[in-house]
C-alpha cells in the first residue's frame, strides 16, 4: 500500500484515501476456453451485408386499441445484426415479437400492415412455418425440463414428419452446440439435465436450440440482460460469428451493448421509427433530435 | 373456570393445541392396532394362503356364519382369491381408464376448451367429485344393470355360460365404467393444477420452435408434469380399491371370478366380487368371531395396500424429479 | 414516419385479424388423434355429469311429493304404503351436526399447531403423515375400526343394547365420531393453508403491538380465515352426507330413529336409526329392494343437498380446483 499523500509531502492537509492494487486492475482471465479476448475499443467487424431477408412495410400493431408500434417500415439482411433501441415501452419488443407472430398469443392484439419473409407473407403461411425460419431467444433462459441433448434435438424431432433416430440427429445437435460455443463445456455428458446448467450456459443453450434447425432469421429479445458481464461477453461473441448465416436482430436496453454488436440500429420511441442507420451513423451523427438526447443519455 | 377466561400463556396454549394434535395421531395408530389385532386369527390360522385359492368361499363365509361362540379351527380356514382377483380387475381396469381419460380431459380444459366451456367444465368436474357413491350406484343397478341385462347380453351369450354363472348384466363391465367416472375428476383437478402451475416460458419457448399449441403442451408441459399424474393415479388407485358401496350395488355379488378364456364381451358381464364389497355385504354377521376375524382381515388387506401404494407412488416419481425445476 | 398529429394520423387502423394458423390436417396422425380424443373426453365428462343431474331429477320429481319429506317411514309391501322419508332426513342432519362438531376443535386445533407452532418437528410430521393416511383410509375400514371401538366394554354405554343385552356397537354416537374422521381432512387442509396463506406481516405487527402467539391466533389470523375454515366445514359436510359405509356400519338400518335409554338428549346419541344414504342402499336391489321409487326420492334430495353445498363451496371458496376436490 503506498499513500498517493506521500507523493505530495505537506501539501495537501486533508488525508487522501489510499490507492491499492484490487484485483479487477489485473487483465481478465478469459473463462471460455477458444472465445478471444474482446478489446471494447476494437474497430467494427467487416460487414457481412447479404440479401434482404425480412421487409417490414408500414407495420402497425395495437394492444386493445392502445397503439404499440405505429406504422414502421424498414428492411433487414442477411449477414447485419440489427439492434432496436429505445426506452421502456418504446414498442421495440412488441415489434420483435411481431416477426414471428408471437403477438398473436395475446388475444388484444391487433395488427396492420405487412411483414414479407423472402418475398412471402408471414401472415399467409401458417405460424409453424414461419417460425421454423424465424427463430426467437427469449430474456429469461427456458429450456426446457430435458437433457441438453434433447433440449438441442427438440426442433428438429418436431419439424421433421417421421421421428428421427439419434444416430441422425446427434451431428446436427453437436454442429448447433459449437456454433453456440457451448460445446465444449457440456460433450462429456450431453444427457445431463439441461436445468442443472448455469445461466449464461442456459442461454446459450437456447440459442443453439434456437440455431439448430438453421433458420433464416434469428430474433433475439435482450438475450444478455439476466446474465452476468462475462456470460454476456461470451454472447455477444457468439452473435458476431452467427451474423454470417442468419439475419440477427436484437432488442437490447443496453446502449454499450448496441454499440459493440450491432451493423445497422433502429431507435423507437413511443412506437414510432425514429431513426434507422448504421451503427457509426445513428451513435455520432444522429439526425433526429431525439435520437442524439437518447443515445447520450439524456433519458431513458 | 376463572382461568379458562384469562388470556392463556404461549406455553399452555401451545402445549394445548399439541396435545389435541397428537389424539389425531393416537386415532390413527389405534386404528392400525384395533383392526390389526382383530384381523390375527385369519392370519394365524391360515398364514399368508388366505389371498390364495382352494374350495368355495361361499361356503367358507356361511361356515362362519354359522359358527357363532367359541368357534373351532377349521371355521377359520379362508381362501379368499376370487375377492381379490376382483378387486385387482376392477381397481385395474378403472385406474389405466381413468388416468387416459383425466389427463386427455385434463389438455382439453385446459388448452382446447373456449372459455365459456372452460368456465362450465369447473363446476362440472366439482360436482362430478361430490356426487355420494350410493347415487351413482342407484344409477347403475336400476339403470346400467338392467340395460345391460336386457339390450346388451344376448340369450345366446347367457346360455352358453348358463352352467357356471347367471348374466344378468351386473358385473366387471358396468362396475368399471362407473368406477372410472367415479375416479376421474380427483385426477383432473391434479393434473389440471398441475398444467397450470408450468411456467409459460417453456410454452413460449415451444411455440416459438415451430410447434402448434398442443403439440407444445405434449411435447414438454406434459413431460414436465409426470410427477403429478403418478400422485393423481396413486390418489385414484386408493379411492378405487376403498370402494364399497357402489360396488356391492353393481357388482352382481358373487364369488364367482371372471375369466378370459369366456371370450372378451362375456368376460365383462360376468359378476364378481371385491374386498371391500363383500365386507358391506356380510356386515351382518359381524356378530360371529370368525366371520368379524375375516371382514377384519380384509380391512387389513386393504390398509396395507394403501401403505404400499403411497410408497410405491414415492417410489416412482424418484427418478422422474431429475429433469424438474427444482433439481 | 414520426408525426405527432393525431387528427392527421391517415395510416390504416389496425384489425385483429389473425394471420393464417397451422390447420389440424397437416398435423401428424398421432397429434390429431389426440385432439380427438381430448375433445371427446373433456364433452363427454360435461354430458355425463347433465346426464346425471338431469335422469336423478328426472326419477325425482316423478317420485318425490313434498309430503314424503315430513312422513316418517313405515314398513308394508306396496311401495306406495312404505311411507315417507323424514327419519333418514333427520338421521343424515344428525349425523353431519354430530360429525362437524367432533371434528371442528380436532381439525383447526391441529391445523394452528401444525401452522403456527410445530415444534418439535417429528411430532409435525406424524400429525400431517396421520392426518394424510385418515384421508387415505376407505369409509369401511373406518368403519370397522368403529365396530371395534364401540364394542369394547368401557364405551358400551354409548351403543345400542338389544333386548337380549348383546352390544351390537352401533349407535348415533358411534356413527358421529367416525363421520368425523371422514370430515376431519378437508377441514385441517383448508384451515393450515389458508393460516399459510396469511402474510407475515400481520403476524409481525400483531407481535410489536406486544399481544402473544395465542392472542394473535384468536383475534388476528383465524378472523381472516374465516372463509377458508367455511370452505372447510362445507367440505366436511359434503364429504358426510354422502358417506354410507360407515352408516351401513355403524348405525344399524332401523325404519325409525330409535332411542336408548331415558336421559332425553343422550337417548337420542345413543340410539339407531337411518340416514337418506343407508335408505337409498336399503330400497334399492342390494339391499331389500323394497321400494326403488322411495330411494329415487331420497336420492334426489341428498342430490339436491350436495348441489347446494357445492354452489356454497363456489360461493365461499377461492374458485380453484383442487382447495374443493
Amino acid at each position: 500500500m503506498h499513500f498517493v499523500a506521500d507523493k505530495f509531502d505537506g501539501e495537501y492537509e486533508h488525508s487522501v484515501p489510499p490507492v491499492r492494487t484490487i484485483v479487477l486492475d489485473r487483465p481478465p482471465v478469459p473463462v471460455a476456453p477458444g472465445v478471444r479476448e474482446r478489446n471494447p475499443l476494437r474497430e467494427p467487424l467487416p460487414s457481412t451485408t447479404g440479401p434482404e431477408r425480412l421487409s417490414l412495410r408500414e407495420i402497425s400493431i395495437d394492444y386493445g386499441g392502445v397503439p404499440a408500434v405505429k406504422s414502421v417500415t424498414m428492411s433487414i439482411h442477411q449477414g447485419e445484426v440489427l439492434a432496436l433501441i429505445g426506452p421502456s415501452g418504446c414498442g421495440k419488443t412488441t415489434l420483435l415479437r411481431t416477426l414471428n407472430r408471437l403477438t398473436e398469443l395475446t388475444p388484444s392484439a391487433a395488427r396492420a400492415g405487412e411483414v414479407l419473409l423472402d418475398g412471402d407473407d408471414i401472415h399467409q403461411l401458417p405460424d409453424t412455418t414461419l417460425r421454423a425460419r424465424v427463430a426467437m431467444v427469449f430474456q429469461q433462459p427456458n429450456p426446457f425440463p430435458m437433457s441438453i441433448f434433447d433440449n438441442v434435438a427438440f426442433a428438429l424431432r418436431e419439424q421433421s414428419r417421421k421421428r428421427p433416430r439419434r444416430r441422425e440427429i446427434e451431428p446436427l445437435v453437436i454442429d448447433a452446440l459449437r456454433r453456440a460455443g457451448l460445446y465444449e463445456e457440456v460433450r462429456d455428458d450431453l444427457d445431463r439435465p439441461a436445468l442443472r446448467l448455469s445461466g449464461g450456459q442456459q442461454q446459450r443453450l437456447c440459442i443453439a436450440r434456437a440455431i439448430a434447425p438453421r433458420p433464416e432469421v434469428l430474433l433475439m429479445d435482450e438475450p444478455c440482460s439476466a446474465l452476468d458481464p462475462i456470460s454476456t461477453g461470451v454472447i455477444e461473441e457468439l452473435i458476431g460469428e452467427l451474423r454470417r448465416d442468419l439475419a440477427v436482430v436484437i432488442v437490447t436496453h443496453n446502449l454499450a451493448q448496441a454499440r459493440r454488436v450491432a451493423d445497422k440500429v433502429a431507435f423507437m420511441y413511443l412506437g414510432d421509427l425514429v431513426e434507422y442507420g448504421t451503427t457509426a451513423d445513428v451513435f455520432s451523427q444522429p439526425r433526429a433530435a431525439r435520437t442524439r438526447d437518447y443515445v447520450r443519455g439524456a433519458f431513458g | 373456570m376463572k382461568w379458562l377466561r384469562k388470556p392463556w400463556p404461549d406455553h399452555r396454549a401451545e402445549r394445548t393445541l399439541g396435545a389435541v394434535s397428537l389424539l389425531v395421531g393416537v386415532v390413527v395408530l389405534g386404528m392400525i392396532a384395533f383392526v390389526g389385532v382383530r384381523a390375527w386369527p385369519i392370519f394365524a390360522h391360515n398364514g399368508l394362503s388366505w389371498l390364495g385359492s382352494g374350495g368355495s368361499l361361499q361356503t367358507q363365509l356361511a361356515n362362519m356364519q354359522a359358527t357363532s361362540v367359541n368357534p373351532p379351527a377349521a371355521a377359520f380356514h379362508l381362501r379368499a382369491w376370487p375377492l381379490v382377483y376382483g378387486t385387482l380387475l376392477s381397481t385395474g381396469f378403472a385406474v389405466v381408464l381413468g388416468v387416459a381419460i383425466a389427463v386427455l380431459s385434463s389438455i382439453f380444459i385446459v388448452e382446447l376448451a373456449p372459455a365459456r366451456l372452460r368456465r362450465v367444465a369447473i363446476p362440472v368436474i366439482r360436482l362430478l367429485a361430490s356426487v355420494p357413491s350410493v347415487i351413482y350406484g342407484l344409477i347403475g343397478v336400476l339403470v346400467f344393470v338392467p340395460f345391460v341385462g336386457n339390450h346388451l347380453i344376448t340369450a345366446s351369450q347367457k346360455a352358453s355360460v348358463q352352467s357356471t354363472v347367471e348374466l344378468t348384466g351386473a358385473g366387471l363391465g358396468v362396475v368399471v365404467v362407473i368406477l372410472t367416472v367415479m375416479i376421474t375428476p380427483i385426477m383432473i383437478a391434479l393434473i389440471c393444477e398441475a398444467l397450470l402451475s408450468t411456467p409459460r416460458s417453456w410454452r413460449e419457448g415451444a411455440v416459438a420452435l415451430g410447434l402448434n399449441p398442443l403439440r407444445a403442451v405434449l411435447a414438454v408441459t406434459l413431460r414436465a408434469i409426470r410427477p403429478a399424474i403418478v400422485a393423481a393415479a396413486v390418489l385414484a388407485t386408493a379411492r378405487a380399491l376403498g370402494e364399497a358401496v357402489m360396488i356391492s350395488m353393481a357388482s352382481g355379488g358373487s364369488f364367482f371370478t371372471p375369466s378370459l378364456s369366456h371370450g372378451v364381451p362375456i368376460f365383462l358381464f360376468e359378476p364378481f366380487r371385491t374386498l371391500a364389497s363383500a365386507i358391506i355385504d356380510f356386515n351382518e354377521g359381524i356378530g360371529a368371531p370368525a366371520l368379524s376375524a375375516t371382514l377384519y382381515a380384509f380391512a387389513a388387506l386393504l390398509l396395507f395396500s394403501a401403505f404400499v401404494l403411497s410408497i410405491a407412488g414415492y417410489l416412482i416419481k424418484l427418478p422422474l424429479r431429475k429433469y424438474q425445476v427444482r433439481a | 414516419m414520426s408525426v405527432y398529429a393525431p387528427d392527421l394520423d391517415t395510416r390504416p387502423r389496425p384489425s385483429s385479424g389473425r394471420g393464417r394458423r397451422s390447420s389440424p390436417w397437416t398435423w401428424r396422425w398421432g397429434d390429431r388423434l389426440v385432439l380427438l380424443c381430448a375433445w371427446a373426453a373433456g364433452l363427454g365428462l360435461c354430458l355425463i355429469a347433465a346426464a346425471i343431474v338431469l335422469y336423478m331429477g328426472y326419477r325425482g320429481i316423478e317420485y318425490l311429493r313434498p309430503g314424503l319429506l315430513f312422513a316418517r317411514p313405515a314398513i308394508s309391501t306396496s311401495q306406495s304404503h312404505t311411507g315417507g322419508i323424514l327419519d333418514p332426513l333427520i338421521g343424515t342432519l344428525l349425523l353431519t351436526a354430530i360429525g362437524i362438531a367432533l371434528a371442528f376443535p380436532l381439525a383447526v386445533a391441529s391445523a394452528i399447531w401444525i401452522a403456527e407452532y410445530g415444534r418439535p418437528s417429528w411430532l409435525a410430521r406424524i400429525v400431517e403423515s396421520s392426518i394424510e393416511i385418515v384421508a387415505g383410509t376407505p369409509d369401511i375400514v373406518l368403519a370397522l375400526f368403529g365396530v371395534a371401538i364401540f364394542q369394547l366394554g368401557i364405551l358400551a354405554p354409548l351403543s345400542f343394547r338389544a333386548e337380549g343385552g348383546g352390544v351390537y356397537g352401533r349407535s348415533f354416537i358411534a356413527a358421529g365420531a367416525m363421520m368425523s374422521l371422514i370430515a376431519l381432512p378437508p377441514l385441517f387442509v383448508a384451515t393450515r393453508d389458508g393460516l399459510r396463506a396469511v402474510p407475515t406481516h400481520m403476524r409481525e405487527a400483531a407481535f410489536a403491538l406486544g399481544k402473544t402467539r395465542i392472542a394473535t391466533i384468536r383475534r388476528v389470523l383465524l378472523p381472516s380465515v374465516r372463509s377458508n375454515i367455511a370452505t372447510g366445514v362445507t367440505l366436511g359436510v359434503s364429504r358426510i352426507i354422502g358417506d354410507t359405509a360407515i352408516v351401513v356400519l355403524l348405525l344399524g338400518k332401523t325404519l325409525h330413529i330409535e332411542t336408548q335409554g331415558s336421559v332425553p338428549a343422550i337417548n337420542l346419541l345413543r340410539g339407531t336409526g337411518s340416514t337418506l344414504t343407508s335408505y337409498v342402499y336399503d330400497n334399492s336391489p342390494a339391499g331389500e329392494g323394497a321400494a326403488p321409487q322411495k330411494a329415487y326420492a331420497a336420492a334426489f334430495v341428498l342430490l339436491l343437498f350436495v348441489l347446494a353445498l357445492n354452489l356454497l363451496v363456489d360461493k365461499i371458496g377461492s374458485g380453484s380446483l383442487t382447495s374443493s376436490v
